[in-house]
């Protein structure tokens, strides 16, 4: 009895100390991308990741080619259709970018994050989402990128925009994100 | 150890008696049949202004009792008699305000800022003592101990082990902030495990109940951490490449059951609670995750889409072969299994609609639970009557329970942000 007591009297000391020192974030290694604010909605990026191939060779002197917007290195977000985890044709381009560049920079390192909507089970979402970062890998390894460059990882629906309901709002939620480390 | 001690009670004056509740549980509907008791509020010492009407230990104790939904808590302060001893019970008056059972008890001081606690339960009809109890506590552990006599009286009355001395871990969310939170069963005293700007999900109880695994992506990553609710320190259970979650303990703490994908699906795994002797569990291409062990530590339980669709399987926790489970509809993910072993609990998708649903294991016999539609992470009471999930309400995550028998229902709503994945602990030691 006195020991549970003193269990929740050290949990409350611990709650101040943990309050006191919130968990540093320095590790980041990727930028967080809202959807709605920095990337193209699904419908429009297919046609502009495919009008912009010859960007990749375009580097500007003194710009950083990922951050470039103007460079299909820019271009980070791969959209999928409902249920599926197919890479469409139209993210080619963009796929294809990004291989050259990791090829020409074998020190880099690129994390695959896939995501889903809100609806269903957030740990099963977490293994779809894994599941779409798995195909875009595929599509990277057959184009030659090493293993040891990749890290596919999920958010599954953690990142996924709220109180959506219909299709229009749900599709900018399944779609994998390129991110490289130390972004 | 001495100086911790005094520095303990020390902290013990500092904290308010009437602590506030982050969760307000409501009860929606009950069980066909309700004992109706009184409960006599208990005789206390005047030299003790914190104890108050609203905390005082015959209303918690109430409280948790018509919360079950089993009991029908009579008004007792209409009574002309309000005894406190065994001797002073005018059992006919009770008998005419309908009550099957009664309760009286009290509160004495002790020296050294302690209390003494005794209550005693009598069956009105038989007139006769039924159980009675004595604690001696400090005044911060007022609220326990009356949940404790709550669980005492549920026992007795019920036959079946009461769980209002249990404890509830939850993650909420307000704003960009994701907090990991342990509050008691009735939703007092919350308490703040850890907090992030990145989600926190799957909390899982350590067998013992000290202890907490949990998915954080502060790393950017899904990682899994251990954590002591005693000292607050945490270590990393799992950081593998690729994701690492869906934490869940072996019966005896002494391994956990966890998902890992390096680079390719979700794959179940065992692993040491020190994070040390990986095993491999599941061994395909598909989705293999949300595993949890049977009671008797022998199986594992876990989602795996290798037939097309998310089911639930079994598998041995040494690997193996895997049976299929569910069979009905083509969504069912999230599996729990009852503290007796014969029931699951599991989270199934029917038109859109994702409900709380339990299965006979023997019979095969299925039952939705919910008939809400956005419910997520369920979890069994200790005592296996009450299920625990997440759910929707107004667009806003809350949560809620169901009875297994689906006939007693609570919602739980915080006042605050969105509440999600929702952990019962253990019983109380």
């Amino acid at each position: 009895m006195n020991k549970r007591i003193f269990i929740s009297i050290l949990l409350a000391l611990s709650v101040a100390a943990c309050a006191s020192k919130p968990i540093k974030d320095t590790s980041a290694p990727v930028v967080d991308k809202s959807p709605s604010t920095t990337q193209t909605a699904p419908a429009d990026s297919g046609k502009n990741n495919g009008a912009s191939t010859s960007g990749v060779t375009d580097t500007k002197p003194g710009v950083n080619p990922l951050k470039d917007p103007s460079n299909i290195l820019s271009k980070r977000s791969i959209y999928f259709d409902y249920d599926k985890d197919e890479v469409k044709p139209e993210y080619r381009a963009l796929v294809e970018a990004h291989t050259k560049y990791l090829q020409a920079h074998p020190d880099a390192k690129v994390f695959l994050q896939g995501n889903t909507d809100e609806r269903g089970t957030r740990e099963y979402n977490l293994s779809l989402g894994q599941r779409r970062a798995v195909a875009v890998k595929k599509v990277l390894n057959v184009l030659g990128v090493a293993d040891k460059q990749i890290e596919t990882v999920s958010f599954g629906e953690e990142k996924a925009k709220a109180n959506c309901n219909d299709d229009a709002c749900w599709k900018d939620d399944r779609r994998v994100d390129i991110a490289y480390e130390n972004e | 150890m001495i100086k911790l001690h005094s520095l303990l009670a020390f902290i013990s004056l500092l904290l308010p008696l009437s602590s506030h509740a982050a969760l307000t549980v409501e009860i929606v509907g009950g069980a066909a049949q309700q004992i109706p008791i009184g409960i006599v509020p208990f005789a206390q010492p005047a030299n003790q202004p914190s104890l108050t009407q609203q905390d005082s230990i015959a209303t918690i104790i109430g409280a948790d009792l018509r919360r079950s939904g089993l009991f029908r808590v009579l008004e007792t302060r209409a009574a002309a008699n309000q005894p406190h001893q065994l001797d002073e019970v005018k059992y006919q008056e009770w008998a005419a305000l309908q009550a099957q059972a009664l309760t009286i008890g009290n509160i004495e001081s002790l020296p050294g800022n302690r209390l003494k606690v005794s209550f005693q339960l009598l069956d009105v009809l038989k007139q006769s003592a039924l159980t009675g109890l004595e604690y001696t506590i400090t005044p911060a552990q007022l609220r326990n101990t009356a949940h404790r006599i709550a669980d005492a009286i549920y026992q007795k009355l019920t036959g079946e082990m009461g769980v209002f001395a249990t404890r509830i871990a939850y993650v909420t969310k307000s704003g960009t902030r994701y907090t990991l939170q342990v509050a008691d069963a009735d939703g007092y005293n919350p308490q703040t495990i850890v907090s992030s700007t990145e989600p926190i999900i799957s909390p899982a109880w350590a067998p013992d109940g000290t202890k907490l695994a949990y998915v954080s992506f502060e790393k950017k990553k899904p990682v899994i951490f251990v954590q002591s609710l005693v000292s607050g320190q945490r270590y990393v259970l799992a950081n593998f490449k690729g994701n690492n979650s869906a934490p869940s303990w072996s019966p005896d703490g002494k391994r956990l059951a966890i998902v890992l994908t390096h680079s390719a699906n979700s794959q179940v795994y065992t692993i040491n609670a020190d994070g040390t002797g990986l095993q491999p569990v599941t061994h395909t291409s598909a989705i293999d995750t949300e595993p949890v062990w049977s009671p008797d530590a022998k199986n594992i339980y876990f989602t795996s889409d290798r037939g097309g669709s998310p089911q639930i399987y079994r598998i041995s926790a040494m690997g193996g072969d895997a049976q299929r489970v569910t069979f009905e509809g083509n969504y069912n993910v999230s599996p729990r299994i009852s503290p007796d072993g014969k029931s699951l609990v599991y989270i199934r998708q029917e038109q859109g609609k994702f409900r709380v649903t339990i299965q006979d294991l023997t019979s095969g016999q299925v039952q939705i639970l919910s008939d809400s539609a956005k419910d997520e992470s369920p979890s069994f009471a200790p005592n296996g009557r009450l299920i625990i999930y997440a759910t929707s309400v107004n667009g806003k995550g809350a949560l809620a329970a169901v009875s297994a028998d689906g006939r007693v229902k609570q919602r739980l709503s915080d006042t605050g942000g969105d509440v999600r994945e929702p952990a019962w602990s253990p019983a109380a030691n």
